[in-house]
């Protein structure tokens, strides 16, 4: 198979830049897989496991916040709001996180509020997911 | 004339002033290299941002967001200072002020009303005095170790939301861009509507660039893009305000250090001449005395 150039950027760094086989990004409107010679797309993303597949067996995975997907000619570029390889994750933290943000849906006071907190939840859901139990 | 023992303790605090400065140097040297680390690696995504955003704004006809074309008036700008929130940094925060004392001035005597956001409570120390009036809020990063990204994004959206609630018609932001050790740049940068630089360094896409697909539509990413644009400018400005910041520190402390040594030389050079002459003289008194036995 061929390969072709990935770059994952988060503002704080370069996470991954290099040549690779196949990219499963988790879209807004559902997950797709990029092979080389992918038409043009611009997407965003949400929350989710990015796969990154090299070719040689080596596979791997992080996780994204928000962001958005860029597939041109010249490579795919995903430019994350937030990056963690998956080994990096804390799953207590998490766990702590998604426990307040679970109280802070419950305190919500106006829709605004409310809409931010199940977001939130959902994301740290979707995070806590990504790196089973 | 200063008595012996005035000359000793002048030396010995000026000695103490230079441990000091030299510990500060040293101490900027080490943050500059850490903060010129943070901004380097904020870079990539800065530039994939910008062109990513120059394709899309590419393919918008006239219109398009407010963020992106502005609200078509020019009667209110915000004017969002970045400075240190130290001093004992050279020329670095006032020459950022002066850059905005400037505008403000220009901006003012075109009848324009400014509004001021101060980043930093250096800049807001000094800008208070002339315009107190006009700054509307101070947002201070002190006690932070390192800039995060979502530091500069809850300014971003800060920025956003007041412009929504139709508080101000342009932003522009001011902070120091870092060129080098001893040269840190004053530069105002236009965010709102957003500046995008038909770049042709940019790395040229092959084939027809309208022959994206958008998901879910150009004008949905378009429009999460931008406030993001925002956020990323105000980070950038940030992290190169900070690596400025230990730049002019340590040049500064530099001068310091080395002015103490110079004054320490010139002191010591008297301390020694005036015992000397006071040697000397009560070695004439005894002789003297002697004498006239």
């Amino acid at each position: 198979m061929a390969a072709f150039h990935f770059e994952l950027v988060s503002p704080e760094k370069l996470l991954f830049s290099g040549d690779v086989e196949s990219v499963v990004a988790p879209g807004a409107e559902g997950q797709f897989t990029v092979l080389k010679d992918h038409a043009p797309v611009m997407t965003t993303l949400k929350a989710g496991v990015v796969t990154i597949d090299g070719g040689d067996g080596k596979v791997e995975k992080l996780f994204v916040r928000g962001g958005f997907a860029d597939v041109n000619a010249a490579g795919f570029t995903i430019l994350a709001e937030l990056a963690l390889a998956l080994a990096d994750i804390d799953a207590a933290k998490v766990d702590a996180d998604i426990k307040n943000a679970r109280e802070d849906l419950a305190d919500a006071k106006s829709d605004e509020t409310r809409g931010a907190a199940a977001e939130k939840l959902a994301q740290l859901e979707e995070m806590r997911a990504s790196i089973g139990a | 004339m200063p008595s012996l023992k005035d000359l000793r303790n002048r030396i010995s605090s000026v000695k103490a002033t230079q441990k000091i400065t030299k510990a500060m140097q040293m101490v900027a040297a080490a943050k500059l290299r850490r903060a010129q680390m943070a901004a380097e690696a904020a870079r990539p995504y800065a530039e994939r941002m910008e062109s990513v955003l120059a394709n899309l704004a590419s393919g918008v006809s006239t219109g398009g967001p407010q963020l992106l074309a502005g609200n078509g008036r020019d009667d209110v700008h915000l004017l969002v200072v970045a400075t240190a929130e130290r001093g004992l940094c050279g020329a670095f925060n006032s020459s950022i002020v002066r850059l905005t004392r400037e505008h403000v001035n220009r901006l003012q005597g075109q009848g324009k009303t400014v509004k001021i956001l101060c980043v930093g409570k250096k800049g807001y120390d000094q800008l208070r005095r002339q315009y107190e009036k006009e700054i509307v809020e101070l947002i201070e990063l002190r006690g932070l170790k390192t800039i995060g990204f979502e530091n500069a994004d809850e300014i971003g959206k800060k920025i956003i939301a007041m412009f929504e609630a139709g508080e101000f018609d342009v932003a522009t932001l001011f902070f120091s861009r870092f060129k080098s050790v001893i040269a840190q740049l004053p530069t105002a940068q236009q965010l709102i509507p957003a500046q995008i630089a038909a770049n042709e360094n940019a790395p040229a896409v092959e084939g027809p660039q309208t022959s994206y697909e958008y998901e879910p539509g150009q004008d949905e990413i378009l429009s999460e893009l931008l406030p993001r644009n925002i956020s990323i400018q105000v980070f950038r400005a940030l992290l190169e305000n900070a690596a400025s910041e230990q730049g002019a520190r340590m040049s500064a402390m530099d001068n310091a250090t080395r002015n103490a040594g110079d004054m320490i030389k010139k002191q010591t050079t008297l301390y020694n001449r005036s015992r000397q002459a006071i040697i000397t003289k009560e070695l004439i008194e005894i002789i003297s005395g002697a004498e006239a036995l």
